[in-house]
Parts: structure tokens; C-alpha cells; sequence
């Protein structure tokens, strides 16, 4: 960061996230130290419980697995959205504006009503079950919903646009010259992709990615909803220990290692930013 | 019932809100009940005839309510909707009115048996609202009668894959209890590792966990056999009436909502009249007939159109067999072992 910005712009962006952003999450986090009361009110009484409790096998599993499908959703995410990325940049420029909108339009829908479209496709005597009876298919038909399939496939879907946007900023910007002229010395296109264009685009991926992880790893509607509730990610722990089990001080130490996970990633995510914008610190 | 919420749309209680005139001075009534658990017209109804100012607060959980309550050591309300286990909260934590009995005539109108409640006999601090049983409610077109909750938890091979159970707690938690003849209060540990071990080998064989759609998963049949409670039974039987409702041989907890004065409301005396209101006979009767489920009024329920009952069997159940099955009561501390061993089943793999 060169250059500073003037304070009193800044100001009223700092009052607003200061006042509704920090302090209402450092006062949920507080809570942690604190101890459940009987009835689910909290007692005063600081204590270390919580947080050990989060590194329970229980609960670390359910951490770790939640984890794993957010990886999953990533890797899936960011092959299909690098690729759908490369395609609209490779079209005429004209055309590409309209396929970015087409490709983020059904942002502009509700998340709750996108993720019930895919249990009105997927479930046993849904759309996709109809369209194999009309064509003839009589035997009994996979369970497409309610497994972890059916989660990764929501995640995947929602949080696409991310990294298309994210990969399409970067392939935009590109020189086709740099492709040309690595053609012309005799690199093949899959040679020329690998070597030249894919690093030289791969910040792109790495902000979607983060992205997808961080939004993927908290959520707790779509395993709700696609998962039937028949596995557990860590937002829907959390979500219960608010909403059903009352017990408000494990809900925040749990929402705490969460969001350190997340400061992590965003902040490794910033400062490989950084080195792209501002290279010579010895890395290509 | 945690999600106690009328399908029929209750479109008309957020314009009733609106228009509810916020009287000047303390005699403004605030209640919490679930959204459309009442008649819409209820609160409008109740401000006309008795000249009080009301306003409703809808929640959408106990735990939503209970929340606020607690954090407010009962302000802001003057009669709450809540489930039996959670009003006995309300009156260890010293937040509910003892009931004054001169002031409800309408409290003649109860069973006999709604005064002899586990958890309040007598109805010292609450007041039965509705109650009801959780049992299985199946496609009797696509499989035979179940008997037992082992048939539940154990399925047939036709209808394995094809089941739902209840993600709340204490409902899940209730089958397997009684599944393996336990109280549906059990808090001793090893009997809940048992039942925790059932419900993972039950959880292989089920379609989802599942409160709020169950119904529509049996209409679409997308599953042939649901834990349910009765009365949301009988809204899928509303759309097909194959669809039928049996309380397995083990038997079924008994579940009862109740409506609770708090101790520190300013307007008792307004508190006091809506009760009464509520238990009203023909008030009382708008749940009956348009919630279908049942409340323990003697005088509402003996005005049912007898083509409802035909039409809904479970409308039918007596005080007396309801007062044999177990309540759900406050288990204190080991709600927090509940809450655990539930999250080690639906985190199992």
C-alpha cells in the first residue's frame, strides 16, 4: 500500500463496518469465555471449556469434513469456472458481456428458492425421475437427493459465478500476443496453456477458490436441505447450538475457530494478490 | 410442537398487526404465539369485544421465544405460546404467573384430564392449548400397516430408503426411546448410547430427517412412511387419503402447547381476558377445525362436525388414551447431552 487514502472518506465506511460488523461479532465471539447457563442464559463465569470442546473428535470431525466438501466443491468449482471463464474470453468481445450476464443471472434469485429448484429436479418422483419414465426407463431410479453428492452439486452451482468472474478478469486482461508469440517459438497450444497462460491467469483462480471455500465451509442450508439433514458441516452445528440447543457460548467458540480458518485464507489470499500486482520480490 | 405452523396461509396476521391500534397507557396486550396457530382474526376479535389493545409477536421456534424471555428476564410479554417442557422453564426460571383460576371461567370448558397434566396438574402456571401424539403416518396404498416403532427404525425391504424421522431432538431422540421401551425422558447415559447406536443404524436406511415436509414427501411419495406428528398427518391425508396415521404398539409421547402468563406483565388483568378468550369454546374450536389438531376443550371439541373426525381419525383420540402416553418433559442439564448424542447420529457416516 503506497498511497494512503484521506481519512475522513474512509471514515464513514469504518463508522458503518465498526459499528455493525465488529462490535456485534466481537460481542457474540465474548460469549465463547463464557459458560451456558441451565436454561440455555449464560453465566458469567469465564472459562477455556468452549473452545477445547470445538477440538472434540465430535465436533473436529464434523470441521474436517465440512473441510473436505468445501475442497471438493472448489476443485469442482474451479475447473468447470476456469473453463467457462477461457471460453467467454476466447469469444468476439461484443458477445462476452452478455454470456458474463447469462452466467451470473440466477444470483439475482433467492438462494433458499434455487437450492428448493434442485429438490424439485433431483428428488425420487421429481423432474429428472419424470423425463427417464417418458423415455421409457421403468427400474427404480438412483437416490439423487439427500447425499453428499446432492450438496457438493448445490454448492457447486451456487457459488460458480464466483470463479468465472474471478478467472474472467484476469483472461480478459490478457495479451493474446503472449499466446501468439509463445506459439510462434514452437510451444504447442497445450504447452503454451500450461506454461504461459495458466500462470499468468492463476491469481484469478486463487481468489475464486478462497471464495468458494470460505462460502462453503459455513454454509448450513444447503446440507440441510439437499442433505436431508443426514450429515452435519460445521455451520449446521453452529446453527444449532444458536437455534435449537441454546447454548449460545459453544456457538460462538465454535463460530471463532471458523472464522479464524477464514482470516487465514482471506489473508494468504491478499497477500498472493499482492505479490501479483507488485511483483520483484524474487518470484516470477 | 417446535414447528407448530398452519399450512393454511395465515396471510391475513401481518395486516392485523398493522391495523392493531396501539392503545395509549399500559393496556396494550403482547403476545408471542407461532405464526397462524390462532385464528387471523383472533387478536382483531379479541381488542373489539373486550376493548384491550393487543399486538401478536410471531416466533417461529420455543427456542426463539425462550431465547428472548430469558435475556429479558420475561419483559416485553404478557401471555407467550410455548411447549409443556419449555413453560416448566419459564416457571423453575420464576417467569410465569401463578394462575388465578376466579379469573378464567372459560377454564370449565377443559377435559377433565387437560387439569392433570405431568408437567402442571392443576394448571397452575399454563394452560393447555393443543395437544396431540407422534406416531407414523404412512401410504397404506404402498405398504402394510406398521405396527411398532422397530418398523420405523428397522424397515421392511420395500420401504427401506423410503422413510423420514424428525430432526428435532427431542421427537428423534423419543423414537428411539420407545422403541427400546425407555422413558422419553431417559437421561442415563449408557441407555442413550443404546438408543443413539439404534438411530445410526436406522439413520442407513432413511430418506432424510425431516420437520417440516414430511407430509408432501408421503403425498409425492417420495417416501412411504414418516414419523409425524398427528396432526401434520393430517394434512397429507388432506391430499390423499391413503394416507393414514397409527401410534405404534409401543406407544407415543404426549405433546401439549400451552399459553403461559408471565409474572412481570403489566396488564394481568388483559392477560387474564385473552386466556379466557382462547378458551372459549368456539375460539377454541377455529385450531380444531382449521389446524386439525386437537385441544383439550370438552366443549370445542364436542361441537366438532362429526365428518371431521371421520375424515381424520387421529381427531378422535381420547383424553384418557392421551393421558397414557408420557410427556416430554425439561430434562435440565442433560438437554446438552441430547444435543450432543443428536449430533453424533446425523454426523455419522
Amino acid at each position: 500500500m503506497q498511497s494512503k487514502a484521506p481519512l475522513p472518506l474512509m471514515a464513514p465506511a469504518l463508522a458503518w463496518l465498526t459499528a455493525f460488523m465488529v462490535v456485534p461479532c466481537a460481542l457474540v465471539l465474548g460469549l465463547a469465555f463464557f459458560r451456558r447457563g441451565i436454561y440455555g442464559g449464560i453465566e458469567y463465569t469465564v472459562t477455556l471449556e468452549n473452545l477445547w470442546l470445538v477440538f472434540d473428535p465430535l465436533y473436529f470431525n464434523i470441521l474436517v469434513t465440512s473441510a473436505r466438501i468445501a475442497g471438493l466443491v472448489v476443485i469442482i468449482a474451479c475447473i468447470l469456472g476456469y473453463a467457462a471463464a477461457f471460453a467467454i474470453a476466447a469469444m468476439p468481445r461484443r458477445w462476452q458481456p452478455v454470456l458474463l450476464f447469462i452466467a451470473v443471472l440466477p444470483f439475482w434469485s433467492n438462494y433458499l428458492i434455487r437450492t428448493y429448484a434442485w429438490m424439485v429436479l433431483l428428488n425420487r418422483e421429481g423432474l429428472i425421475t419424470q423425463m427417464a419414465r417418458w423415455a421409457g426407463y421403468q427400474g427404480e431410479m438412483p437416490q439423487l437427493l439427500y447425499n453428499e453428492g446432492a450438496v457438493v452439486l448445490g454448492l457447486v452451482y451456487s457459488y460458480l459465478p464466483f470463479v468465472i468472474l474471478a478467472c474472467y478478469a484476469p483472461l480478459s486482461r490478457l495479451n493474446p500476443e503472449i499466446a501468439e508469440a509463445s506459439l510462434d517459438l514452437g510451444a504447442s497450444r497445450w504447452t503454451t496453456f500450461r506454461r504461459v497462460t495458466l500462470p499468468l491467469t492463476r491469481h484469478g483462480i486463487a481468489v475464486g477458490a478462497v471464495f468458494v471455500f470460505v462460502l462453503s465451509i459455513g454454509n448450513f442450508v444447503t446440507p440441510a436441505l439437499l442433505g436431508g439433514g443426514q450429515f452435519q458441516m460445521i455451520g449446521n452445528v453452529v446453527y444449532a447450538q444458536f437455534l435449537t440447543a441454546n447454548d449460545w457460548p459453544f456457538g460462538a467458540a465454535l463460530s471463532m475457530v471458523l472464522i479464524a480458518v477464514m482470516t487465514v485464507l482471506l489473508l494468504v489470499q491478499t497477500m498472493a494478490a499482492e505479490r501479483v500486482h507488485n511483483p520483484g520480490d524474487g518470484h516470477a | 410442537m417446535t414447528y407448530s405452523r398452519s399450512p393454511l396461509a395465515a396471510t391475513g396476521l401481518l395486516a392485523i398487526a398493522l391495523l392493531t391500534v396501539q392503545a395509549a397507557g399500559a393496556q396494550t396486550l403482547t403476545i408471542s404465539n407461532w405464526d397462524g396457530y390462532m385464528a387471523p382474526d383472533a387478536i382483531a376479535n379479541f381488542s373489539k369485544e373486550s376493548g384491550i389493545a393487543a399486538e401478536l409477536v410471531v416466533q417461529a421456534t420455543n427456542e426463539e421465544i425462550m431465547g428472548k424471555l430469558i435475556a429479558s428476564g420475561g419483559a416485553g410479554y404478557d401471555v407467550v405460546f410455548v411447549s409443556s417442557p419449555f413453560a416448566e422453564i419459564l416457571h423453575n426460571l420464576g417467569l410465569a404467573e401463578t394462575l388465578d383460576h376466579a379469573r378464567i371461567p372459560n377454564i370449565a370448558n377443559l377435559y377433565p384430564e387437560a387439569t392433570m397434566l405431568a408437567h402442571d396438574t392443576g394448571n397452575t402456571f399454563s394452560l393447555p392449548y393443543a395437544w396431540g401424539t407422534t406416531g407414523l403416518c404412512y401410504r397404506s396404498d404402498l405398504m402394510a400397516e406398521p405396527t411398532s416403532w422397530n418398523d420405523l427404525l428397522v424397515p421392511a425391504a420395500g420401504v427401506a430408503g423410503k422413510t423420514t424421522m424428525l430432526a428435532t431432538d427431542r421427537w428423534l431422540l423419543a423414537a428411539g426411546f420407545l422403541a427400546n421401551g425407555m422413558s422419553v425422558n431417559e437421561t442415563d447415559e449408557a441407555k442413550l448410547n443404546t438408543v443413539r447406536d439404534a438411530l445410526i443404524a436406522a439413520k442407513k436406511t432413511l430418506l432424510a430427517y425431516d420437520d417440516t415436509t414430511f407430509y408432501a414427501k408421503l403425498v409425492s411419495s417420495e417416501a412411504v412412511m414418516v414419523q409425524a406428528w398427528d396432526g401434520w398427518c393430517n394434512y397429507g391425508i388432506t391430499d390423499n387419503a391413503a394416507i393414514k396415521y397409527v401410534i405404534p404398539k409401543e406407544g407415543s409421547d404426549l405433546w401439549v402447547d400451552t399459553m403461559v402468563i408471565l409474572k412481570g406483565s403489566e396488564n394481568k388483568d388483559a392477560a387474564y381476558a385473552f386466556v379466557n378468550y382462547i378458551l372459549d369454546a368456539g375460539n377454541h374450536r377455529w385450531a380444531a377445525e382449521n389446524i386439525l389438531y386437537k385441544v383439550p376443550n370438552k366443549a370445542a371439541m364436542d361441537g366438532l362436525d362429526p365428518a371431521l373426525l371421520t375424515a381424520y381419525p387421529n381427531m378422535a383420540i381420547t383424553p384418557v388414551q392421551l393421558l397414557s402416553y408420557e410427556q416430554l418433559r425439561d430434562v435440565g442439564e442433560a438437554q446438552r447431552a441430547y444435543s450432543r448424542v443428536v449430533t453424533e447420529i446425523k454426523a455419522a457416516q
